[in-house]
């Protein structure tokens, strides 16, 4: 572990009062910020500072701070969750950059996300995607089969776990030239082609899935694989072939 | 009089559910739709609720403050999920389920609810399974399933450390369909912070909209909450840094009695604090504890040295090392339950051996080397490889702890930059759930009529100490499969009742209330942020509430929470506009409550004269320093009645714990 403690920081902080106004960046200085603390407890100390001084505080998302919920975004230095890769900017931590740099931090960018204030976005169309048919229609009664009289070969399982831990972050949307969804809802398609539940709709799933996803304004998979590299759970687009593969025999069937 | 009516059914335990289903009112699918409910909270509890209720077919009104109902907190619980399926031949069943749990709460829960629970258990996963979940297998396509400390049986289920996220999604895709449907109206970035009572009965809450600022009515004929647990009262604890006691401090004090808030758990194996700016615990789950070691140098020397950095852990030889748990608990070993495990941490760390350059020294470690070279070995044999070397035997069983649980040791590494398979963890206590909440009869309803409370937000399956993955247990069987059954039994009367309005006395008091308050905070002249007294309670409460607790120390607690919560009142600055996204308002609106539970849980703690689970207090220990818990005086629940703003005059009922089917004995782990 770095023993180096107390950073001096030049921020470049994205301000906007909300959805109507225009924004712009502003600039903030921090000192003594430990390597040990992650990227948000630094924020956490500027919003300190600035309420002390009467200021209005950022406003940025965050919940669970262990990587897991989603809630976090930032753009920083160019790149959403920053500079280390695997991770979300909750668990990203100071020892990752230099005494006196300069970081600019932004908001999601894409269309699909509207800003709501400062760095905090609206990504209720990833919802609205869900509710096109992102699940099994199974009754929640409990009156299923027995859990092992499905049985599912564990490389299956396996990969469908894979696909099934997207934190439905949006850090793939946001790096996208296009705004494309595609990796998340790939994601979720995946995880549903690769078990024996849910098979029986799987092609109005992914046609809904798809129509709505472009309904929500997503641009198309361009292809570049930025998404993949910024993922923070390691979903590759892999998932973005079987969802088109998936999507391409549904149409066939219906056509 | 006593509104403690805990309405167990009669009969045996193993058929009380069954009949108690068979004799409750029911309201008729072509009826549903005239009701309305109201469900505040999306996580595991809230989640499986609002799906399953709009799937029966009521309108369903869900409120959540995150920006989607996927990211509650549910989602970040790791290890796995507790059924009775017995798929491992072990031995387990309903019964045994059922006894683990009742022994693992210290004997403090109550009979009928828990064996319910379990009774529910091997529902749940089939439910799951049929929803997509895609759950651990075996080579063979069947379940795999794991141990859990506590426990002589593998029962937990799991997807890889992932399990609290996999179901959280399965809950949430089965909203999703519902919401699609338009049978929930989703209400996300939306926070509870009222009740409405209309002629006795739970009718509606004031919510305030986090974007636009908006203070909302919204009605119903019955509530739901499932807000989960108050853990946040410490400010460091392993809880969403959002999550917070709120709704059900705010039934409490329309009316609610709280029961049991002094119960809480500290998880063993948390990432030790580093600094004062820290903001969050982070949890290394429990399922490690099956294939890790922990211990802390035998000799101080030895301690002192890693903490000044001039020794490392892995060179210090096996005999020079004190594996504490397997020591004093040789039945157990590394599996004792948390609370256990939690004690005999900090207990090592009081006397010097903590091996963490912090403060207070407070760590332990939690080491991999020998179950790394033991499945290496094992590997080994598999693969027809004899002699292997030590390296191919480091290499294969590092590749089986990176299946089992690799996405923890990346986790573990970015926020510490130790590398977990070369050098131990280090790791210490830390709060994480609460098994204190709102109290409720066994149709899951609080003393208030139509205001229901499920999962961590209510008290009655976890006793004083909750076992290893029985909380996404809890969450589900209350939402999927014990609420959806209760709730139209109260229901079953309100079919003609029509909609409820929104325009009466009872929501104007109650929205005024709130804007009141919401004004007050915006035009308070203060000179400190709201999180700089929240440090202060949470400072308060870790010392004195916290894993070891004296009579002394809790009437200090008292006093200087009424001391921190005055400060607030007086000195608390909030910057920003009240009609608009205001995280600082947000925050004040939470702390407020916090400091008024805290003081609860310090009277409660202090009112319970002996040790169980969670609460232990020093003035009842063993000579071993062992729990000591007094049945003949204490086998109560606690459940307070607010009496206005001084909490100290808050007033106890009790609710007897009766063992029908179950022995009370001491818990022991030796």
């Amino acid at each position: 572990m770095s023993a180096k403690k107390g950073l001096s920081l030049t921020l470049k902080i994205w301000r906007q009062k909300n959805n109507k106004s225009k924004g712009q960046f502003e600039t903030y200085k921090i000192s003594d910020v430990s390597t040990d603390s992650s990227f948000l407890e630094m924020l956490d100390m500027l919003n300190e500072n600035l309420v002390n001084e009467g200021q209005e505080p950022i406003a940025f998302d965050h919940d669970c701070r262990e990587g897991i919920c989603g809630m976090c975004s930032l753009y920083i230095n160019g790149r959403p969750h920053g500079p280390d890769t695997g991770i979300t900017t909750c668990q990203l931590h100071m020892r990752m950059f230099k005494d006196g740099e300069t970081i600019h931090i932004e908001p999601w960018r894409s269309a699909a996300f509207p800003i709501i204030k400062d760095l905090v976005v609206d990504r209720s169309s990833f919802d609205r995607v869900m509710a096109a048919g992102g699940f099994i229609s199974v009754n929640t009664s409990g009156n299923t089969l027995d859990a092992n009289a499905i049985l599912v070969p564990k490389e299956d399982a396996d990969s469908a776990m894979d696909a099934a831990a997207c934190i439905g972050c949006g850090a793939c949307v946001a790096t996208c030239k296009n705004g494309s969804a595609m990796l998340f809802v790939g994601a979720k398609v995946s995880q549903f082609a690769l078990l024996p539940q849910g098979r029986v709709e799987a092609e109005r799933r992914v046609l809904n899935m798809v129509k709505t996803m472009d309904e929500e304004g997503f641009g198309n998979c361009s292809n570049t694989g930025a998404c993949e590299v910024e993922c923070p759970k390691g979903i590759t687009l892999e998932v973005i072939a079987r969802m088109n593969r998936e999507y391409f025999v549904a149409n066939l069937d219906k056509g | 009089m006593s509104k403690l009516d805990s309405k167990i059914p009669a009969g045996p335990v193993a058929d009380k559910w069954k009949n108690h289903k068979d004799h409750m009112n029911l309201v008729s699918p072509n009826n549903r739709d005239k009701i309305d409910i109201i469900v505040v909270g999306t996580g595991l509890a809230g989640g499986s609720a609002a799906a399953t209720l709009a799937e029966q077919g009521y309108n369903v009104k869900a409120f959540c403050y995150q920006d989607s109902p996927r990211r509650a907190h549910s989602i970040a619980a790791q290890g796995g999920i507790n059924a009775a399926k017995n798929y491992q031949g072990d031995g387990d069943s309903t019964y045994r389920l059922f006894y683990d749990t009742i022994k693992g709460g210290d004997y403090r829960s109550r009979e009928a609810n828990v064996y319910r629970l379990a009774e529910v258990s091997a529902s749940i996963i089939d439910q799951c399974v049929a929803q997509g979940v895609p759950f651990g297998r075996e080579y063979g396509g069947q379940l795999d399933n794991r141990s859990f400390g506590g426990v002589q049986v593998k029962r937990t289920f799991y997807a890889k450390g992932q399990t609290g996220q996999q179901l959280l999604l399965g809950a949430y895709s089965a909203m999703s369909r519902q919401i699609g449907k338009g049978r929930i109206k989703m209400h996300n970035r939306h926070e509870m912070l009222d009740l409405v009572i209309v002629d006795g009965k739970a009718r509606g809450i004031i919510a305030r909209n986090l974007v636009t600022g908006e203070i909302e009515r919204h009605s119903a004929h019955a509530v739901v909450i499932a807000s989960g647990g108050y853990g946040n009262v410490y400010f460091l604890s392993t809880n969403a840094m959002g999550s917070n006691v709120s709704a059900a401090w705010k039934i409490h004090k329309k009316g609610a009695y709280f029961a049991n808030p002094c119960y809480v758990q500290i998880h063993p194996t948390c990432i030790p604090v580093h600094g004062t700016a820290q903001s969050k615990l982070t949890l290394m789950s429990e399922s490690l504890r099956n294939s890790g070691r922990i211990w802390v140098p035998k000799n101080i020397e030895d301690a002192v040295a890693i903490r000044e950095g001039k020794l490392k852990p892995e060179n210090i030889a096996h005999e020079n090392r004190d594996y504490y748990l397997e020591r004093r608990y040789p039945a157990f070993g590394n599996l004792v339950p948390r609370d256990v495990a939690s004690r005999a941490a900090k207990e090592r760390c009081d006397a010097g051996y903590g091996i963490e350059n912090n403060d207070t020294h407070e760590g332990v470690y939690l080491d991999f080397s020998t179950e790394i070279t033991k499945k290496g070995k094992e590997a080994a044999i598999e693969q027809n490889i004899h002699n292997p070397t030590e390296q191919q035997i480091y290499d294969l069983g590092k590749s089986w702890i990176e299946e089992k649980y690799g996405n923890l040791f990346v986790m573990y590494e970015k926020i510490t930059a130790d590398n977990p398979y070369v050098t131990p963890m280090k790791i210490y206590p830390a709060v994480h759930y609460t098994m204190g909440g709102v109290w409720v009869d066994y149709n899951l309803q609080s003393t208030i009529p139509g205001c229901f409370v499920i999962g961590e937000a209510n008290f009655s399956d976890h006793g004083a100490n909750r076992l290893g993955a029985s909380a996404l247990m809890q969450g589900l069987a209350d939402g999927y499969f014990v609420l959806p059954y209760t709730i139209a039994d109260y229901l079953s009367a309100d079919i003609r009742t029509g909609t409820i309005s929104t325009d009466n006395a009872e929501f104007d008091t109650a929205e005024k209330e709130i804007q009141d308050k919401v004004n007050f905070f915006i035009n308070n002249k203060g000179t400190h942020s709201v999180d700089h007294f929240h440090k202060k309670l949470g400072h308060i409460m870790w010392n004195k509430v916290g894993m070891g607790r004296t009579p002394e120390g809790l009437r200090e607690a008292i006093q200087e929470i009424e001391e921190v919560r005055k400060d607030f009142w007086a000195n608390v600055r909030v910057p920003g506009e009240a009609n608009e996204m205001n995280m600082e308002l947000e925050k004040a609106f939470r702390v407020a409550d916090f400091l008024e539970l805290g003081q609860l849980m310090a009277k409660d703690a202090l009112e319970r004269r002996e040790s169980c689970g969670g609460h232990f207090r020093w003035d009842h220990a063993t000579p071993e320093g062992e729990a000591e818990r007094d049945d003949e005086n204490f086998k109560y629940v606690a459940a307070w009645e607010y009496n206005g703003s001084d909490i100290n005059q808050e007033v106890m009922h009790k609710e007897d714990l009766i063992y029908e089917n179950i022995e009370v004995k001491t818990r022991s782990y030796k």
